[in-house]
């Protein structure tokens, strides 16, 4: 298993060089003192225990995984001390807020930090993730009592969250949830039911999980406007903090899954368990979509992540194995010479570098979503992350699952056998396009709900903040050719936006078929556009710049002429329609 | 007692050095500089004493341009109190680094120097001694284990035998070796108090030490690349192989 390296200088041309972070961040109150200075070093000593305490552990949680004993959950060999060193540490808190003794520092950093957790160890990294999801819910929803007793402990890492909404028979329909909850009469509910799929659901790690349970009331509304929110902790928690008696919440057994064996997903039983309502009764699911977008960003960086970890391996052993004549060789070289290898090394590549620049645009948006003082400029950006968040929670998994299979390729056998650690990426990226909603599910709320958003004003705004920079690129000789592909590749998109909102596609049958190509090809115009904005940086530093900052130029070129004329391919599938999807009748499968 | 730990920035563990093309030394533009290895199990040894009760300031020092102050915040996240930069351009040989940190000492009348045994960019393993010959303090290199006695120190050293345990009087300098201690990870909330900690900076010329170089480099070159073995048919021949090299 080859070092990871994390890619702090990257993120650190990014944030200094592309996007100006720096003067985003301190212009937003409470962040006066983010300066690139404190977030490099931040950066730099995360991916230090990323690198160093997290990825060691990676492939041996992944061979032991986690167990059930005696209705208890254990975690592979190591777990327990990382996490503790990751507690202490003081990671878990970073950009929770200072109010309740986190650090109060960006999501943007927050999200880099995801970034190498997730490259080094995903089913580590999937326990602060959630436990950060259901503190932001419950900080945005629940009574100041619950917040006070509960988040300060979570934050701290002391104790974990979990998410229980799926059930056997609803997954992507939530409508269909039958678990219910009852008044108690004490201000408490008794909640009852089965729920699959529940990450993080119990472990040895912390001393106590704080569940939060979607579930419905006595005489609630069928459908989604019947669900409510409760907080249901593994153990019960006395007047004065101390944990008291265990509640009944159950692990049923653990889900047996492809990848991420150390993550404890567990079947988990409410049985009249004790739980508490976080926010309005019947508003659960808006409760839930608090913190869905963070989630969702969190979740499309785990394909990043994963992808960077796997291209780092394949490079290092493509540079290291002799095998072949490459063209024009007199002799056998390294793979590394070969072009079909380099084709497939440079597809990593450009969409690693294209999505981390795009995580950290995106990031910085939410960053002012959430602070800004200007109405304005929060519209904004709200307006944006809503219409990217499912790009990147599809697209950078989808992308990231190619990049781990491209990866394990460029090994050959070695990348089937388990020693190099690949094969272990392709497993584990595979639930990033499934869990936090389907990628097909993402595909469609950009297309049915996202693009008409605002009428239409987030999906304008983005589109034309992408002329802007091909405008500009277009003047800078060293990116121009890069710029041109993208402005057709931008001119075929808002046609086929055009037609799915306004056209003869902007219909529910036509929307839904078109979807998962439509976010596809969007994904890879925003890809080409940050590959101009990161070309004109590397001009603008022009001498200043490190060799893997030049190497962009070269990268974006390739990504231009070799990956993005995919685009148009798409649009022409998209044009198609969905009657040749529907041409065989459904008792014909 | 005050620690005094001079640091130094070296090229990172990690990196690969790459020649400049004139061979006058490594290329240091765009490669990876972080605090030097055995310098950060200085600072950790002394924060730990600190931590202990036995020590209470640990100051950090480092000699060079201003990215120097990375070391210097690397320490300061790691627990170290305060930093001293004493900026100085180009080469600067170890004995003048040694004059300078004399100086330092001078002022901040430190208990304890503890600081790497060499720096891993270019090994010279000597600023350490010719500090403790300047100031004519007793020393202990290389150390293991450091512990406090009293008012004395009891060093155990890493020797070509085996072990050396050494008694000294304070004041007095120690040079650490791998494996006195293991750093920790820092803090996140001790990486961001890092950042307020007081980095005071100093030009080199007011201390009155004369940064010439005394030394001149010739040439910087790469090591011979490994060449090739040979194969051989059984251990008799492997024994004549042997014997014909001179090694038997």
């Amino acid at each position: 298993m080859p070092a990871y390296t994390p890619p702090v200088a990257d993120m650190s041309f990014l944030l200094k060089d592309v996007f100006q972070a720096e003067k985003v961040l301190t212009g937003l109150p409470g962040y006066e003192e983010v300066s690139d200075d404190l977030v490099s070093t931040i950066l730099e000593e995360a991916g230090k225990f990323c690198a160093g305490v997290l990825r060691p552990i990676n492939q041996s949680g992944d061979e032991e995984g986690s167990r059930l004993e005696g209705g208890l959950v254990f975690t592979p060999k190591g777990f327990k001390e990382a996490f503790k060193a990751f507690v202490d540490g003081g990671w878990s808190s970073l950009s929770a807020p200072t109010e309740f003794e986190g650090q109060g520092l960006p999501r943007t950093v927050q999200i880099l930090v995801d970034e190498m957790l997730s490259a080094s160890n995903l089913s580590f990294g999937l326990f602060p993730g959630l436990t950060r999801g259901a503190c932001e819910a419950i900080e945005a929803h629940a009574n100041q009592e619950l917040k006070e007793t509960y988040l300060p402990k979570m934050i701290s890492g002391q104790w974990t969250g979990a998410m229980g909404l799926t059930e056997g028979t609803s997954g992507s329909d939530l409508g269909l949830l039958k678990t219910t909850a009852k008044p108690r009469g004490d201000g408490s509910y008794t909640v009852s039911g089965s729920k699959i799929f529940i990450s993080s659901g119990d472990h040895d790690m912390a001393e106590n999980v704080i569940h939060l349970v979607l579930a419905r009331l006595p005489d609630a509304p069928a459908g989604t406007k019947g669900i409510s929110l409760f907080l249901c902790p593994k153990f019960l928690v006395n007047e004065d903090g101390s944990l008291g008696a265990r509640n009944a919440v159950n692990v049923g057994s653990l889900e047996h899954k492809m990848g991420i064996h150390a993550q404890p997903t567990c079947v988990m039983n409410y049985d009249d368990c004790q739980g508490w309502l976080v926010g309005e009764a019947n508003r659960g699911l808006n409760a839930m979509f608090t913190m869905m977008n963070a989630e969702r960003l969190f979740v499309g960086v785990q394909g990043l992540g994963l992808a960077d970890a796997s291209y780092q391996t394949a490079a290092t052993y493509a540079k290291e194995r002799k095998q072949g004549r490459a063209p024009g060789a007199k002799e056998s070289g390294m793979i590394i010479e070969h072009p079909d290898v380099r084709k497939m090394l440079m597809t990593m590549l450009s969409f690693v570098e294209a999505a981390r620049a795009l995580t950290i645009f995106t990031a910085l948006e939410m960053d002012k979503e959430s602070k800004s003082t200007d109405a304005g400029v929060r519209k904004q950006a709200t307006g944006l992350v809503a219409l990217l968040t499912p790009v990147i929670k599809a697209a950078f998994t989808d992308f990231g699952f190619e990049a781990t299979v491209l990866g394990q390729q460029v090994l050959g056998g070695h990348g089937y056998i388990r020693e190099w650690g690949q094969e272990q990426f392709v497993r584990d990226a595979r639930i990033a396009q499934i869990y936090e909603g389907t990628n097909g599910i993402q595909a469609q709320d950009l297309v049915v709900r996202k693009l008409s958003l605002d009428g239409g004003a987030p999906v304008r705004a983005f589109f034309s903040d992408i002329a802007a920079t091909l405008a500009d690129g277009a003047k800078v000789p060293a990116v121009a050719q890069t710029a041109e592909a993208v402005a057709k590749a931008l001119a075929a998109l808002e046609d086929v936006t055009a037609w799915l909102t306004t056209g003869e596609g902007a219909n529910a049958l036509e929307q839904n078929g078109a979807a998962t190509d439509y976010l596809r090809m969007f994904a890879l115009v925003a890809f080409g556009w940050l590959w101009v904005r990161m070309g004109l940086a590397v001009v603008a530093k022009g001498a200043e710049a490190s060799p893997q900052e030049t190497r962009k130029l070269a990268v974006g070129q390739f990504f231009a002429t070799r990956i993005l004329p995919q685009a148009h391919a798409l649009a022409v599938q998209i044009k198609a329609g969905s009657a040749p999807l529907m041409a065989v009748a459904s008792t014909e499968f | 007692m005050k620690i005094l730990v001079p640091v130094k920035l070296a090229i990172d563990s990690n990196a690969k050095p790459r020649l400049k093309a004139d061979r006058s030394g490594i290329d240091l533009a765009n490669v990876k500089l972080s605090i030097n290895p055995f310098c950060e199990i200085a600072v950790e040894e002394a924060v730990r004493l600190r931590e202990a009760g036995k020590a209470t300031e640990v100051v950090v020092v480092s000699v060079g341009v201003g990215k120097a102050t990375d070391a210097i915040r690397s320490a300061l996240a790691i627990g170290a109190d305060r930093g001293i930069l004493i900026e100085a351009e180009g080469r600067v040989e170890p004995l003048t680094i040694a004059k300078l940190l004399a100086k330092v000492v001078e002022e901040e009348k430190p208990d304890l120097v503890l600081t790497g045994k060499q720096a891993i960019d270019d090994d010279s393993n000597q600023t350490g001694q010719m500090l403790a010959a300047l100031l004519d303090w007793p020393q202990a290199t290389f150390a293991s284990q450091v512990e406090l006695d009293g008012a004395e120190l009891v060093v155990t050293r890493e020797v070509d035998g085996g072990h050396q345990t050494l008694r000294l009087s304070l004041p007095a300098l120690v040079t650490t070796d791998l494996r006195l201690n293991e750093p920790r990870y820092p803090s996140l909330p001790n990486i961001m108090k890092a950042k307020k900690k007081p980095v005071e900076t100093k030009s080199a010329e007011t201390y009155g030490v004369d940064l010439t170089p005394r030394l001149s480099v010739v040439e910087v070159r790469e090591p011979a690349a490994r060449k090739a073995g040979i194969k051989v048919a059984d251990a008799q021949e492997l024994v004549s192989k042997l014997k014909a090299v001179g090694v038997l």
